[in-house]
């Protein structure tokens, strides 16, 4: 052989640097390339996906209402031990605050943002606000609790203080149906403001039952489809992904002609003489199950459908040749191997169905509404944006946290979408 | 067609078989075999010829459009695959890729619901006669392709099936390792004395390892008997072609005397050839001489057949050489010339004097 070993005694370590150099120079190349083709869809995702996340997930911890809108006051307070109601300086400063959030209409503001705290709040700083604009001047202390004895009370004070830190607990403890007391510590929400936990529970049990009826419907058909011959799997196939071709918001309307009181299912049962009066089947927990169900059955079949398809068939036959019946053959050979497809399409079920938001808010009942329709409400009718954040930030965790689970005792390497 | 096994002795038999899949094309045409108890038979054919119908209708995973299949003196037609009691080794294995290895050998067992310590020390038997003894843990995905192949054959043996079927089990290996499983199955099938009925379309490999051979083509079965018979004297011009290398030499028979007869060739030049079954007196008839029995010699011989030839053509194959000839006739005649000393000496384009024995040359259909 004439070609020289490039590793061994007889090559002298520059050798070996500089082919180090040369190779690292030419890679360099190839993973520019490759990194430039990905880029856009890289700087697309954190533009559109990662970003806002972030800036959600921060408006449910951000806290900068009181402190925009009053630093004399939040100022003042810094110094106040919390002990007793505060002196004058604080009160002088508040006043002062208050000139200028009259000015700048931002009085609500503060008041809604302390009133989700302390109820009765927010009137009590519009009127507060009444007081300035009738002029005249300090000793302000007395004269805010003699309009008030609420503005004397040290617990509002407290409250006042924490409400101008930059962040609060406050949205996520809510959230939950935790509240914090005047001196800081985490207790139980009042009980006519413990929503959050039962929705969250509704949101998970809700995506199970979709997840299992999807399961139960699809698992046979995806069977079938990986069995038929090409010609007949086509149409089946079509079926399949039919529902897809149409829009959700179709879909789930045509559900409510279908069921409502008056509709078709309705009549047809009356006409068989199956019931005496009408059936409640829509606007409630079945219709709503339903309607889900029916929008997500290609997200579980298609996984299993690819995962049955690279199954060979000798593998039934040959637990058949073995001593196996039909039936013992299909559970104790073709189901465990069909597991991987399983978790996938039920995963895929499951997390898409806990964002579910238009198909409840449609065809669902009051008990039926699910964590995206209150995120909704606090968005657009509430304008409590840390609010709807923070339900928010709470369900991607909750996802993850299932997502970790599942890893945990299934294994994500043995899911596969095909 | 002749049934060397009696009805007594038979072991698997189908009467009369067709198969149709389809109600207009026969894959298999009335087909009747007998196999005899121990016995290694195997069907040879190439794709398409009804074999690995004829072997899933003797599983019970296709069902016969008529006739009847026995097993052991029992009809098994209407049975299922199950309740056959049939070992079966598939193409690619199918080995069940969710179950260690162990596990799959001992499947069934399992489903015939036996102890635990049985299944266990039945596995480890069945597992060490394949020496694959200390791969009982291992998964199927770890094995390479012969130690898979040997987890289902010894799965296919463990429960001691009364019959054996084995689909192209080598088909999917390399050369070198087909060989030496060819020689592993061979000997389990002596050392165990089980009957297996072996499906492939590798005539070297239904020759190395077969006690009798079943030819098939275009559903029908061409001939069955011993690798040698089946080598020496083809019943048809099919099976002279499928089985090894082969001369064909187009003619027409003239007259015959007892075994022989004298078949003219186009230039009409008169052979002397073995008169079969398949050809009559008076019709064209195909003559089929194995390359190795023909000879470079001069006439005065002992040979029974004496024709001058052109070398066209040499092929150097380390111990022989392939010569192809072209004889007066026109037609080619490949011959085998051991590579040994005394080997004689020519070269492309000379006249070298060929010769064959009659009963190497059998006249069969012109088909």
């Amino acid at each position: 052989m004439t070609v020289a070993t490039l590793e061994g005694e007889a090559g002298p370590a520059v050798d070996r640097t500089s082919l180090k150099t040369k190779l690292r120079r030419a890679e360099r190349v190839n993973r520019a390339r490759s990194f430039s083709l990905v880029a856009p869809l890289l700087l697309f995702v954190l533009a559109v996906f990662a970003l806002p996340i972030g800036l959600m997930l921060l408006r449910a911890v951000e806290n900068t209402e009181v402190r925009e809108t009053m630093p004399r006051t939040i100022a003042a307070l810094d110094a106040w031990d919390g002990r007793e109601t505060p002196g004058e300086d604080v009160f002088a400063a508040f006043a002062e605050d208050l000139v200028q959030t009259q000015k700048d209409r931002t009085t609500a503001l503060v008041g809604k943002r302390i009133n989700y705290e302390v109820p009765g709040a927010r009137s009590r700083f519009l009127k507060a606000g009444r007081l300035i604009d009738a002029g005249g001047g300090g000793p302000w202390r007395e004269k805010f609790i003699a309009a008030d004895p609420e503005w004397g009370s040290v617990d509002f004070w407290a409250i006042m203080k924490r409400a101008g830190n930059t962040f609060t607990p406050y949205y996520l403890l809510t959230s939950l149906d935790l509240r914090q007391d005047a001196e800081g510590a985490v207790s139980r929400n009042f009980a006519d403001q413990s929503i959050f936990v039962d929705i969250f529970i509704r949101t998970i049990w809700i995506s199970l039952l979709v997840t299992l009826a999807t399961l139960v419907l699809g698992y046979p058909v995806a069977h079938l489809l990986a069995i038929l011959p090409p010609r007949h799997a086509n149409v089946l196939m079509i079926l399949v992904l039919l529902p897809f071709t149409t829009s959700i918001l179709v879909r789930t309307t045509a559900w409510i002609v279908l069921l409502q009181s008056n509709g078709v299912l309705n009549d047809i049962l009356l006409a068989l003489n199956l019931t005496t009066e009408r059936v409640q089947l829509i606007f409630n927990r079945f219709g709503t199950v339903l309607a889900m169900t029916h929008i997500q059955l290609p997200f579980t079949i298609l996984p299993i459908y690819s995962v049955m398809k690279s199954i060979p068939p000798s593998h039934l036959r040959a637990a058949r040749s073995l001593g196996a019946g039909p039936l013992t053959a299909f559970v104790s050979v073709y189901m465990p191997q069909t597991l991987p497809g399983v978790g996938a399409g039920c995963l895929l079920t499951f997390i898409l169905s806990l964002g579910y938001y238009i198909t409840p808010a449609l065809v669902g009942g009051p008990q039926d509404q699910m964590v995206s329709y209150f995120v909704a409400l606090y968005t657009n009718r509430e304008m409590n944006w840390g609010q709807a954040s923070a339900l928010g930030a709470i369900l991607l965790l909750i996802t993850l946290a299932l997502y970790a689970l599942f890893n945990r005792f299934v294994g994500i390497d043995k899911v596969k979408l095909g | 067609m002749k049934l060397p096994v009696s009805a007594s002795e038979s072991f698997v038999e189908f009467a009369g078989v067709q198969k149709s899949y389809d109600g207009e094309v026969l894959v298999v045409k009335d087909l009747s075999l007998r196999i005899r108890r121990g016995e290694f038979l195997t069907m040879l054919g190439p794709s398409g010829s009804g074999k690995t119908t004829t072997l899933m209708m003797l599983a019970g995973f296709e069902t016969p459009t008529s006739g009847d299949i026995m097993l052991d003196g029992a009809r098994i037609d209407s049975l299922p695959p199950e309740k056959r009691n049939i070992g079966m080794v598939f193409q690619n294995y199918a080995l069940f890729p969710h179950m260690s290895v162990a596990q799959n050998v001992g499947y069934p067992l399992k489903v015939r619901g036996l102890p635990k310590s049985e299944i266990a020390e039945r596995v480890a038997k069945a597992l060490d006669m394949v020496h694959l003894g200390s791969f009982a843990t291992r998964m199927p995905g770890q094995l390479s392709g012969g130690q898979q192949q040997r987890v289902a054959l010894a799965r296919a043996l463990v429960f001691e099936p009364k019959l054996v079927l084995m689909d192209e089990p080598l088909g999917a290996l390399d050369k070198q390792l087909r060989e030496h499983m060819q020689m592993e199955i061979r000997h389990l099938h002596e050392r165990l004395g089980i009957t297996v009925v072996y499906v492939t379309h590798d005539q070297s490999e239904a020759l190395t390892m077969s006690d009798r051979v079943a030819v098939f083509n275009a559903g029908i079965i061409q001939q069955v008997a011993p690798p040698a018979e089946l080598y020496e004297s083809p019943a048809n011009s099919f099976v002279a072609q499928f089985i090894g290398e082969n001369n064909r030499l187009p003619g027409r028979i003239e007259a015959a005397n007892g075994t022989l007869c004298s078949v003219v060739l186009a230039n009409g030049d008169v052979v002397t050839a073995t008169l079969t079954d398949a050809a009559r007196v008076g019709e064209d008839c195909l003559l089929s001489i194995r390359p190795e029995r023909v000879k470079i010699a001069p006439p005065g011989g002992p040979l029974d057949n004496h024709f001058e030839a052109v070398v066209a053509e040499m092929i150097y194959l380390g111990d022989h050489v392939r010569v192809r000839c072209v004889l007066d006739s026109g037609a080619d005649v490949v011959v085998k010339v051991g590579n040994v000393e005394d080997r004689p000496v020519f070269s492309v384009g000379s006249r070298i004097p060929l010769g064959w024995r009659a009963q190497d040359c059998r006249a069969l259909d012109a088909a």
